[in-house]
């Protein structure tokens, strides 16, 4: 079982009381009605499957009942950082891997 | 006040009834065995009012005050004024909890202290949930038994209140003594968590108190 921390929260709180809610920073199209077809399915349907570090959007779905994010490695399912919505990541595949301490958010 | 359908959701004529008004708790008062480990009383049809708004807008955060007397209490704590309670829910969203038949005033009272132009939301929800309190010197280790949640002083102490998982249900649980414990509880699952109660707090004893 691992430990996730809620930002909102701002402690560690169980898994089961999350739900992963798939990939985040997906932006909607400012003008749905400029996008063609392609873009628009792109934008609806697909998503990335990476081998590595991966952005998501979890839910504390039985705490605060409040979206946020979680950047997470797919092959060890080590949880590297949360963070709210709207904020950018600090660990990510390009560099700045530096891991956060387990205070913020790290299996347990 | 807003242009909100604003009303008195409980006619005074009508008898309301507690989610576990079928348990027959007063009843139960005095039955069981003496020492009993667990005591529960239902605070029931009391006025619980959701509360939403940003808490960085310092017009919603005196508003409130103004209104409530209590400050916008941060993540996972409970204040209490009184027979009243103000609890964090999520970054914006609160519980109030006033005494029965308070609930249309305090609404009325918040409306005015908050104004036209603020986004905000008030939302009585009293009949949608109920408030158990459990004492006792073996309510903790009854706790212990249906969440997985820390109950431990030194992570939870007096005046912290969580939403987390409870016997495979969802409820929020506040501390509000060093041994008073109380669960906010959904009518739906009133019943079920009613029953786990009895069967958790078997080997300590439970007394129902009035």
């Amino acid at each position: 079982m691992l430990h996730i921390f809620c930002p909102h929260c701002g402690e560690l709180r169980s898994e089961e009381e999350f739900h992963a809610a798939g990939q985040a920073h997906i932006a909607r199209p400012l003008d749905p009605n400029a996008c063609t077809d392609e873009e628009w399915g792109d934008y609806l349907f697909f998503r990335d499957n990476p081998r590595g570090l991966h952005h998501e959007l979890w839910l504390h779905a039985a705490g605060c009942r409040k979206y946020f994010n979680a950047t997470r490695h797919t092959i060890s399912y080590e949880i590297l950082e949360t963070y709210k919505i709207g904020e950018k990541p600090s660990v990510t595949e390009a560099g700045g891997s530096e891991k956060k301490p387990v205070a913020k958010g790290v299996t347990a | 006040m807003t242009a909100v359908n604003v009303y008195k959701q409980r006619p005074d004529k009508i008898e309301g009834q507690s989610p576990l008004h079928h348990a027959g708790l007063a009843e139960l008062v005095g039955k069981g065995k003496s020492g009993a480990g667990v005591h529960l009383r239902e605070k029931k049809l009391l006025g619980h009012l959701t509360l939403r708004g940003d808490a960085k807008d310092p017009a919603f955060a005196g508003g409130v005050h103004k209104a409530l007397g209590v400050e916008l209490p941060v993540a996972l704590t409970l204040v209490a004024n009184g027979s009243l309670s103000l609890q964090w829910l999520a970054p914006d969203e609160w519980l109030l909890i006033v005494p029965r038949g308070e609930e249309f005033a305090t609404e009325k009272r918040l409306r005015e202290a908050l104004g036209n132009e603020l986004h905000y939301a008030v939302v009585n929800v009293s009949g949608g949930q109920t408030l158990l309190e459990l004492s006792g010197p073996k309510v903790r280790e009854m706790l212990m038994k249906s969440t997985s949640y820390d109950v431990h002083p030194s992570n939870f102490p007096v005046g912290k209140a969580v939403g987390t998982h409870f016997a495979k249900t969802q409820l929020v649980i506040r501390h509000t003594a060093e041994e008073t414990w109380e669960l906010v509880v959904r009518r739906s699952f009133a019943d079920y968590i009613w029953l786990w109660l009895q069967d958790a707090s078997a080997e300590f004893g439970l007394a129902i108190e009035a």
